[in-house]
């Protein structure tokens, strides 16, 4: 399950990724970026994902699909068995993102990362004025209903990054309809990054 | 193994949750389920015929073989579209339709037909009765022409391997070069297997379903149980038994086993609960429950249509497979280019999603484009012949986008360009 990824989102993705490679999605969903990314990019495409009505749609859509847990898919590929792994909105929800970032790492050249920003000014607004638990468009979730396990911002990812050697080579952020240059941290609903380590 | 055919009345959920969207009667209507392909027959071939014996997996030589089949649906101009349907444990070539005179249809009818999950209108599909088995094709109970007798325990013993085998002349017969599919569940699932580890180069893609690379602990003591009940049974004789009695209670008792491990506690708990079976009574420990009644009267129906010795030679031969021979299992799936459809039910005791998660790993390491697929099912181990309708969705689409991709060699054409 994830929130509806906006077209810019999925436009990064379009962008970053060259064609003819091999794109592992971790959360891959119902599959529609990963058909996408075959059709545009004509990519080697294998999703995994935990939802099971989920699956159905990514078989119907013609993918190759892991009915898995992300924190438990990627302990058996050899390193570097793909060109990228993706986590579109799915990072956020797995239960040790650590684990799975390495591990993401690890089995591929570089890996594509979007999640949403929780530290949106609209985010800051509801629980500095309002003390209540932030719902954005990116988080449209209530407290009590939500898939996301983790919440992190722009700035708490690029910190992480720093810490771990992990290089951004490219990052993007989105508003609600159009692309954020100035301030990610505060005007931006989602971030993305394409990160790699040597 | 395969339960025995599901009655009419099994078929369907016994609770259809609205939020599937199976529900949706635009996606699998129910009359395009009812679809058959009509009447058909079994047919035979034979091979094998002295001198030019086959060599069995364990050395021995045997001839003449016979196949008993049945091939539903047209093989296209190209030959591309034959899709192998392997049977599991008591099952036979009679997957789908309807023989002469006879109004319960093969073992598969919900997956094989027009508009079905192996669409006949699309598909020419392919089921043979196994090596060893007692429909039809060479087994225990056959004749040897050595001795004018039939077999009984001079068959030499048989592996899965060898059933493959079997049908892979078949194919030959039939003029099938490659395969887009096999196919099938349980001991159906391991042949599968066998074949994408024997023969990669004659198939598209492999459907696993419910199965095991190997037999675990668990599994063999199960099987050993039911052999045992045979042997056990005075009338079993060493397999000498077919001029007189057969071991009736004996195979029964084997098949009362293999029942309850078919089934899972929530669907046998929902079939039959502690319900009573009003029976008057012969003795004190005559029949008290109507799960009593279940097991006895599948026994005593089962072996009116199977073999004693058969049932020894198969579970045999299910319990020694071991598709990668003792390897890691990725070893047996190295270079393959078919693709794999892997699924599991969950409440299947038997044949534990553990050990299709086991296949999915392997197929990860050898890099086989793989789905997998863990169906939420109450019905145990018996899933794979109940649910139709997930089952149908998963298999119809994943044969769709084979049969719509080009051949390999176009494949990799296409990932060769632009890198």
């Amino acid at each position: 399950m994830r929130s509806e990824p906006t077209p810019l989102e999925h436009k990064v993705f379009l962008d970053w990724i060259r064609p003819a490679t091999s794109v592992l999605d971790l959360g891959c969903g119902d599959g529609e970026l990963l058909s996408l990314l075959v059709r545009e990019k004509k990519i080697k495409a294998q999703g995994i994902e935990i939802d099971e009505q989920a699956i159905y749609k990514c078989v119907a859509r013609g993918l190759s699909v892991f009915h898995q847990d992300i924190d438990n898919g990627l302990s058996e590929y050899a390193d570097k068995s793909f060109d990228y792994v993706i986590l579109n909105q799915s990072f956020q929800q797995v239960k040790k993102p650590d684990i799975v970032l390495t591990e993401a790492l690890r089995v591929s050249e570089k890996v594509i990362i979007s999640f949403p920003n929780f530290a949106h000014y609209r985010a800051r607004v509801q629980l500095c004025f309002k003390g209540r638990t932030p719902i954005t468009s990116s988080l449209p979730y209530e407290w009590h209903d939500t898939p996301n396990l983790h919440f992190l911002s722009i700035l708490d990812f690029v910190q992480y990054c720093k810490n771990r050697n992990i290089t951004i080579e490219k990052s993007s952020f989105a508003g609600r309809n159009r692309s954020v240059k100035i301030f990610p941290n505060l005007f931006a609903l989602t971030g993305a990054f394409l990160i790699s380590k040597k | 193994m395969i339960a025995a055919h599901p009655s009419p009345k099994q078929i369907g959920k016994v609770t259809q949750d609205p939020e599937r969207p199976f529900g949706n009667p635009e996606r699998l209507p129910k009359s395009e389920t009812r679809n058959s392909v009509g009447h058909v027959e079994t047919r035979s071939y034979q091979f094998a015929l002295p001198p030019n014996e086959l060599t069995l997996e364990g050395g021995e030589k045997l001839g003449p073989i016979t196949v008993a089949y049945e091939t539903y649906g047209e093989l296209n101009s190209d030959r591309s579209n034959a899709v192998l349907i392997l049977h599991a444990l008591t099952g036979d070539a009679h997957a789908a339709g309807f023989h002469k005179g006879e109004d319960k249809p093969g073992w598969w009818d919900d997956m094989i037909g027009p508009n079905k999950a192996f669409d006949t209108r699309k598909y020419f599909v392919v089921c043979s009765n196994i090596l060893g088995g007692c429909m039809g094709t060479t087994g225990p109970s056959s004749v040897n022409p050595k001795t004018g007798k039939r077999y009984g325990l001079d068959f030499p013993i048989i592996t899965i391997s060898d059933m493959v085998q079997v049908q892979n002349y078949l194919l030959d017969h039939l003029g099938i070069d490659r395969l887009l599919s096999v196919a099938g569940g349980s001991m159906g699932g391991m042949q599968a297997l066998d074949w994408l580890a024997s023969y990669p180069d004659r198939l598209k893609s492999a459907i696993i379903i419910a199965t095991a690379a190997k037999h675990s602990a668990q599994q063999i003591a199960l099987n050993e149980v039911g052999r045992q009940a045979i042997m056990a049974d005075p009338y079993w004789k060493e397999g000498n038994y077919y001029a007189g009695h057969l071991p009736a209670k004996g195979l029964a008792v084997a098949r009362m086993v293999g029942h309850i491990t078919y089934m899972s506690e929530t669907s046998m708990g929902e079939k039959f609960g502690r319900r009573l079976k009003d029976n008057g009574k012969e003795h004190k420990f005559s029949i008290d429950f109507e799960v009593q009644d279940y097991l006895h009267s599948r026994g005593n129906n089962f072996v009116k249509r199977f073999d004693a010795n058969s049932y020894l030679y198969i579970t045999k031969a299910i319990d020694s497979f071991d598709v990668s021979r003792g390897k890691p299992l990725q070893h047996a799936f190295k270079g393959i280019k078919a693709k794999a459809l892997v699924l599991a039910f969950k409440s299947d005791w038997l044949y534990p999603a553990s050990q299709s998660l086991d296949i999915v790993r392997a197929c990860k390491l050898s890099g086989i484009e793989t789905t997998y697929c863990e169906i939420d099912s109450t019905y145990g181990h018996d899933a794979f012949l109940l649910e139709i309708e997930e089952e149908s969705h998963l298999v119809k689409h994943f044969l769709q986008n084979l049969s719509s991709e080009p051949d390999s060699a176009g494949e990799s054409e296409v990932m060769a360009y632009e890198i």
